[in-house]
Parts: C-alpha cells; structure tokens; sequence
C-alpha cells in the first residue's frame, strides 16, 4: 500500500512519543483500541490547572503505520490548544490532513478517540461534569 | 526525537531490495528462460498440429518436458497433465474427482490450513450438495491423523490435504495420510505447490494418487502449472473441467502453452539435481535467522513445527509489535506479514488462528521465505534491520510497555471497536 508523505514521516519520526505521570491530577490517560484488533493507542495529555491548556502531550501505539502516524498527529494538534478545541477534533481532520486510504479510516477514528478518552480522563479526576459534547461515540 | 527509520548499514555485496518471498514466487532461474527462449520464437508451433515438423518440435518439448516433471515426483510422463497453474491444478482435481465420483459418494475431507485454492474449491461444491470435513489442526500447525480416521465416512471419495503449508511451512505425513486414504479406498490429492522441488516428493512411496504442482514457486515461469494423475492402482479418472479441442487426455482442453511447460520442465530437472546442496544452503541460512532474532529479542517465537518444516520458511510472532508496520519499517526487504491490518476485515491470517495464536500474536506475524539467490550476507542484513525495528517500534509500543511493567493485559478490558 503507498502511503502519503505524510504518513511516512510521522511512522520515521513520530512526534511526542513517551509516557506521562499516569497519576499526576492534571494528566488524562486514553487507552483505546484492543490487541487482538491489531490496534491500542495510548494517548496522554498534561492540562495547566488555571488556562486549561494542554501543555504536553505523549503518546504510544501498537498498529500499523496509519495508526501510528494518526496517533502522532493527534499530539501534536492537540498541545496548545485548549480542552474544548481540542474535542473539536474530528477523525476527518486526520484523514484529510494525512490523505489516509478508505481502509485506514478507523485508524483516524482511533485516535479521535483516544483525545476524547483522554480528555474524559482528566475531567473525571478533575470532577468536571461531562457534556452533551464530551461523550464518546460508541462504535 | 524518537526514529524508527532504521540505521543499519548495508554490507558489501548486498544489493537492495532484497527478497526473502520466495514463497509467494520465486524469480525465474536464468538456465530456464534460456531453455525457454527459441520456443517463443524459432520453435513456436502448435503442439497439436500434427501434420508439420513446427508441430511435431513442439509436441517433442512438450514430451520431453512431461518427462521432466514426472521423474521429479517419481511419475510417469503419461500421469502428468498440464495446467495454467496450481489454482487450476486443485479446482480441476478436487473438482473432477467429485463430479466423476458423485455416485460412489459426496463427502469430500479437506483442512483448515489449505489454500484458498482448495478451501474455496470445497466451499462451492458444498453449494451443489457435497459434504465437506474441515479438519483442525494441531498447535504445531500438523494434522491429527486420529481426527482424520474420525471423519471418515462410507460417503467419503476423497481427502484433499496440502503436502507443506504456504505459511508456516510445516510439511504433513503425507505418506501416512496416503496410506490411510488407501486403505479406506479413498482417493487422496494433495496440493504440492510450496514441496516439490524443495522436499523429497515421490508419488508412489507417499501413496499420492492425485498432486498439484506449480511453474513459478520453483523457479520457473508463471501460468504454468501440472497435476499428476495416477494411472493405475487405482487408475484416477478426472472430469474435465475445461471443455475444447481434448488436449491433454481430454482432461484439459486448450492449446499447450509450449514455452511455459518446457520451462516448467527444465525447472523441475534443475529441483531435482540441486535438491539436496540446496536444501543444506537454505536450512543453515533459515536457522542463522531464527537464532539472531531469539539470541537479542524478547517475547519472539516460531510458528509451525520446526522438525517437519521447509527449509526456506521461517515464520516467527514478534509479539507487542504489529506486522504491518513492521513491513513498514524494512521497506528495502520483501516478506510477509500475517497481518491483515489492510484488509476491510482486519482479520489476521486464518492459518496462524487455526494453530490457536490469538488475534494480537498474528498481527505480530512475519512470513520468511527464503530461496535459491538468498545469500549469508542478506540473511545478516535482514536480521540486523528486522532486530532493529522490532526494537524501535517496542519503544512506541503500549503493550510492550505495560508487560514490562507487569501488567497482564489479558485482564484488561478492551474497548472493542
């Protein structure tokens, strides 16, 4: 399968690989995906306490090189921005920004997710009410 | 910044991209296109014409040819068949015998690690009202010879069993599956295509009565391809399944593709000559891979039962690691991956499942295949790649991660998706 640039280069050089302090108040941890898919990601954000800005971002995937590299992506987009904008995030930004073929779609979906997951982490720690906007699509 | 772009250096003498597929095809042997050459040219007549020489020096190679399969699998030249390839070999076997066969019975015994060939061959006759017996496999990806004595029936014309697994590259008992079939009065076919001409095939000794071989997993060209049908003890009957002009016995209509078969030919001549020095080349290249690899990484292990093997495959779980991205990260390096994270279904290789490795540890899957042009050098350079990108992509990898931790993941729960 040929792969975008784009693909290729987050898969060479994945950006904010890593691990955060899963028990740090301000750190939200998303685990999605299943082995046996052939897909997890883990994907960490740092939140400052007072501006709510994602100030780090870390992450870890086991999947093909769409997974990675959407999982990548998703790093990087998300630091510096705020918790909402962050959720504004959709799985089509990724796959446009990345030109994914149609059987890697889940792959973007995944790391939709995973920010979803993570930010749902960090609000449940926080004690911040869940919204209409925050839940997370089954599928 | 974390790399997966690998940092191996290239060793003197070793040209990229290298293939270690062979199992998939292999390229074809310089001494074979040579040998082909004049009959696409000079000597291009129709094996069928009888009445001029352009004819009859075709219809001579074709012969000569027929000799050559034949004495690789201790045949006679008159109980081969040419085909368009081992597909072809394997629909017109399985088929054939169960339309000619129909009244003695329509219960056919196939296994779950075939090919698609012939799985999807049984599949359909299944549709027009024949019984078909997918047996498992055992752990070591061999048949369970108690679970096949089991599945005969009085209805039962035929067992359909590969002799060695495209995957895996585990070679069954086929003897003792011949000698059981015969006992029973059962017909037994085998697909040979990944044994003959790597393995010692002998059609009478392992009690074959029906045999698919192939061109171009032999080093010879594609489309091309025979099956061997016995002729006496028991004489195997076939209904055609290609209708025209009765070549080749009426068993297979269509004009003899001359170049192909004298190639098929001079393939199985040099398989036969070469076998054994062969064989000795590619066990010590395959067992020089298998130990770099568990000499320096953890959690890798081999699938198929290393003591009835091919001396070319390796395949081996590079568990926490998925394959695709693997495959990714040595892209100057043609194998395979049992992983099937391309497909819409995302369904890892169903032969690896049916040695009973979960879904992660066949997405984890490498298929290598080594062959005639492999060399020591490239063997090195693979191992040296493959070590260093399952290392870097462990890194990055979550499951990796949480095992080192000590976390068991078969204890968590899994967002399905």
């Amino acid at each position: 399968m040929a792969y975008s640039d784009k693909v290729v280069d987050h898969y060479s050089n994945p950006r904010n690989v890593g691990t955060l302090d899963k028990a740090s108040e301000d750190v939200g941890t998303g685990l999605v995906g299943a082995p046996e898919c052939g897909d997890v990601m883990r994907l960490q954000i740092k939140v400052n306490p007072e501006t709510q800005v994602i100030e780090d971002a870390k992450f870890k995937t086991f999947g093909c090189g769409s997974a990675i590299a959407s999982s990548s992506l998703a790093t990087e987009w998300v630091k510096g921005k705020t918790i909402d904008e962050a959720l504004a995030i959709s799985n089509t930004d990724i796959v446009k920004e990345l030109a994914l073929p149609p059987v890697k779609i889940h792959c973007s979906v995944l790391a939709e997710d995973a920010i979803r997951a993570a930010i749902g982490d960090w609000k449940k720690k926080k004690g911040v009410e869940e919204t209409a906007s925050v839940a997370v699509a089954a599928h | 910044m974390s790399t997966v772009a690998a940092t191996v250096e290239v060793p003197k003498g070793v040209k990229l991209p290298i293939y270690m597929d062979n199992h998939a095809t292999t390229p074809l042997d310089p001494r074979v296109l040579e040998a082909m050459m004049p009959y696409f040219t000079t000597i291009f007549g129709n094996a069928a014409s009888r009445n001029h020489s352009f004819g009859w020096e075709a219809e001579q190679a074709v012969e000569n040819a027929r000799e050559q399969v034949a004495k690789l699998i201790g045949a006679t030249a008159k109980e081969i068949i040419f085909t368009s390839g081992a597909t072809e070999s394997n629909n017109l076997a399985i088929k054939g015998i169960a339309e000619m066969y129909r009244e003695r019975g329509n219960h056919i015994i196939t296994q779950v690690t075939e090919h698609k060939a012939t799985l999807d061959t049984c599949k359909k006759l299944e549709k027009q009202g024949y019984k078909v017996t997918y047996l498992p496999v055992k752990a070591d990806g061999l048949v369970d010879l108690e679970d096949l004595k089991a599945a005969f029936t009085p209805e039962t014309i035929l067992v359909s069993i590969m002799y060695a697994n495209n995957e895996i590259g585990v070679i069954q008992p086929v003897a003792e599956i011949g000698k059981l079939c015969k006992e029973k009065g059962v017909l037994f076919h085998t697909d040979g295509v990944q044994a003959v001409g790597k393995i010692p095939v002998d059609v009478i000794k392992d009690n074959i009565d029906v045999l698919s071989l192939s061109g171009h997993k032999i080093y010879g060209p594609k489309g091309v391809g025979a099956l061997y049908v016995r002729r006496r003890n028991p004489r195997v009957q076939i209904a055609e399944q290609i209708n025209g002009g009765g070549h080749e016995r009426g068993m297979r209509s269509g004009t003899l593709n001359v170049p192909g078969i004298v190639g098929l030919g001079k393939a199985c001549e040099i398989a036969r000559e070469e076998m054994v020095e062969e064989t000795a080349r590619l066990i010590a290249m395959r067992d020089h891979l298998k130990q770099r690899f568990e000499s320096v990484l953890d959690y890798v292990h081999v699938n198929g039962n290393m003591d009835h093997h091919l001396p070319g495959n390796l395949n081996m779980s590079f568990v926490y690691v998925e394959g695709e991205s693997l495959l990714m990260g040595i892209n100057d390096i043609a194998v395979s991956s049992g992983s099937a994270c391309t497909s819409a279904t995302l369904e890892p290789s169903y032969v690896l499942k049916a040695l009973g490795l979960g879904d992660d540890v066949a997405h984890s899957s490498i298929r290598f295949g080594l062959g005639r042009f492999n060399t020591m050098e490239e063997v090195d350079y693979v191992a040296d790649k493959l070590i260093d990108v399952v290392q870097k992509l462990r890194e990055l990898s979550p499951l990796y991660e949480m095992v080192k931790e000590g976390i068991d993941l078969s204890k968590i729960e899994w967002a399905a998706h």
